[in-house]
């Protein structure tokens, strides 16, 4: 067990053991989110958690990300454990999270504006991620002059820019229409291929999963507890509509009906099949 | 056949960008158009009310000597040194720019009392917020003092400051500060998550947060809510204009009362409604550049 351990701090970026958290603990709201969870991420994979809604996914990455303590268990980055939200570990949320006040440009750049680099170095860096994001001729607009995908595309090189290894994403393309949430998987794919990032990525959609994931861990309805890890191994680009890709689609929708119906209304499972990416 | 698609597209794109154009042109104009109908309905507002005015002051039902017709009244500007009885904030200006000294004076306390009061409000909420002990301290007395009406402050403010422009000037503070100290709490306490955890997560400390997210994030709540306090402002100025300070605008009034001369306190009183009214039309074009994120955001 002890050596099991120390490889552990080598082989894995992150690593959540019997990890529990409790909202407004001791108060009459009690509500357990997330029960003894256990996993870990290796450098370099694509892990995505699904589960329906309302099950913890959020609560689980917020407290990956260092934003909220666990009420039990721990999490471990590198070895250490998370105290509090770092740089190494960039989030980007379901909403756009870009400053409304500033421009495309001082967004992308502000996480090195925190660490005090200088203006002129920090816009040539931010300038060169929004190249990479195909966003370079709006980096004078503002926010709210920019759709909701290239508005994420600002969040992911604003994580980007500030050289972040992990990036943690919490249902990012779930506010855009289909067309563009495909461009932005596509896109994202890319990313993380060229750049060897670490991606948690959070999801309540089978087909997104899918097509994005090294390995899937499916989480049970509230309190979220960890149903089933399963590696998909297909090859990339993967197409949503061969046989294969039917198969990983079935074999989701038997592990998380034959479980989780009891806890929520077939309803959602229907819902969560529907949105095809 | 095969040319179809070809000229279809060459034929639509110039007409797509010509109808854009057009259809910006015609936006435009109607926007002019409903301005030229705004412009049109003062006019005639005003004239209408006027020309009763005038219409029944001519027929002898009114009482000229109470109440004066706008034409008389409106004349009196020629007789500026007659302010001059009472220093209505002249003293090196010379008796022809009398009425303009006064606009200035009471103009000059609004405002550095706004900005005084919006300045140290801010400063005040900021630290309540962000040191606990300090807002615990502070605020149950902040709260208790905000309702105490600005004109009630006038006598205090001028047995402290005074005759002049530090107690009229003190009246417009007191009167905002304890308002926009709450208001800074609790538009702080407001200001969306998604902002600060997504500053934390870059990496920010909670100064930095203070600074960069808090701050820009609260200034335009803020701004709004010292422009609905402007008009509390402007009438505790004149207010205390009137009962002590005796210069500015509102002494006008008093100068005519204590002369016997209606004329002079119209002339007063309508000098302080354009004035009044100038002021806010100017808060409400600082507004809409300090909250240009804003309001093009929700168009
Ligand atoms: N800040 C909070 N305070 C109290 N309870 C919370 C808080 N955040 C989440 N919860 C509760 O924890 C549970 C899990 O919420 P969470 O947002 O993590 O779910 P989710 O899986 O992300 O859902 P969705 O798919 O709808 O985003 C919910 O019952 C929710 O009410
Ligand atoms: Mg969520």
């Amino acid at each position: 067990m002890v050596e099991d351990h120390g490889t552990n701090l080598i082989m894995h970026t992150i690593i959540c053991q019997n990890v529990s958290k409790v909202w407004g603990l001791d108060t009459p709201e009690e509500v357990l989110a997330i029960d003894r969870v256990s996993f870990s991420v290796e450098p370099g994979e694509f892990l995505v958690i699904i589960g329906p809604s309302g099950c913890g996914k959020s609560t689980l990455l917020s407290m990956i990300a260092g934003l909220e303590p666990p009420t039990a268990g721990k999490i471990l980055h590198d070895g250490e454990p998370i105290a509090g939200p770092s740089p190494q570990r960039s989030m980007i949320f379901q909403q756009s999270s870009l400053l409304p006040w500033m421009s495309v440009i001082d967004n992308v750049a502000f996480g090195l504006e925190l660490k005090g680099v200088n203006r002129k170095a920090r816009h040539q860096r931010a300038e060169h991620f929004l190249k990479e994001v195909g966003l370079r001729s709006f980096a004078h607009r503002y926010p709210h002059q920019l759709s909701g995908g290239m508005q994420q595309r600002a969040c992911i090189a604003r994580a980007l820019c500030l050289g972040t290894d992990v990036l943690l994403m919490d249902e990012p393309f779930a506010a855009l229409d289909v067309q563009t949430r495909y461009q932005m998987q596509k896109f994202l794919l890319d990313i993380w291929q060229a750049a060897g990032k670490t991606v948690v990525f959070v999801t309540h959609h089978i087909d997104e999963a899918i097509f994005l994931a090294d390995r899937v861990i499916i989480l049970t309805a509230r309190p979220g507890r960890l149903l089933e890890s399963v590696t998909i191994d297909m090859a990339r680009p993967r197409d949503v509509m061969s046989s294969e890709f039917e198969r990983h689609r079935n074999l989701f929708v038997e592990h998380m009906r034959s479980e989780v119906v009891r806890a929520f209304e077939e309803q959602e499972l229907v819902e969560m099949m529907d949105t095809r990416v | 056949m095969q040319q179809t698609p070809v000229q279809e597209s060459q034929s639509t794109a110039p007409l797509q960008s010509s109808s854009l154009s057009e259809r910006k042109r015609k936006a435009r104009i109607k926007s002019l158009k409903s301005l030229v109908q705004q412009v049109l309905w003062w006019v005639l507002s005003l004239s209408l009310f006027i020309g009763l005015w005038e219409l029944l002051s001519a027929l002898g039902l009114l009482n000229t000597l109470i109440l004066p017709a706008p034409h008389q009244f409106i004349a009196e500007i020629a007789n500026q040194e007659q302010f001059m009885s009472l220093k209505v904030g002249v003293e090196r200006t010379g008796a022809n720019f009398a009425a303009l000294t006064a606009i200035v004076a009471t103009l000059t306390r609004v405002l550095s009392g706004l900005v005084l009061g919006f300045i140290a409000a801010l400063l005040v909420g900021c630290l309540a917020a962000y040191f606990k002990i300090f807002g615990n301290l502070t605020l149950p007395v902040i709260t208790l003092l905000a309702p105490i009406a600005p004109i009630a402050w006038i006598p205090f403010a001028i047995l402290a400051f005074g005759i002049g422009d530090g107690a009229a000037i003190f009246v417009v503070f007191v009167g905002i500060f304890f308002i926009l100290t709450l208001a800074t709490v609790n538009t702080i306490r407001n200001v969306d998550q998604l902002y600060i955890n997504t500053a934390r997560v870059l990496g920010a400390s909670r100064r930095q947060v203070m600074f960069k997210i808090i701050l820009p994030a609260i200034i335009p709540d803020l701004f709004v809510i010292l422009r609905m306090n402007l008009f509390a402002a402007w009438m505790a100025v004149l207010a205390a204009e009137m009962v002590g300070v005796n210069t500015g605008l509102g002494a006008i009034i008093m100068v005519g009362r204590q002369m016997f001369n209606a004329k002079l306190m119209f002339l007063g009183m309508a000098m302080i409604g354009v004035v009044g009214y100038l002021l806010d039309a100017g808060f409400a074009q600082i507004q809409k550049r300090v909250l240009w994120w804003k309001t093009t955001a929700q168009i």
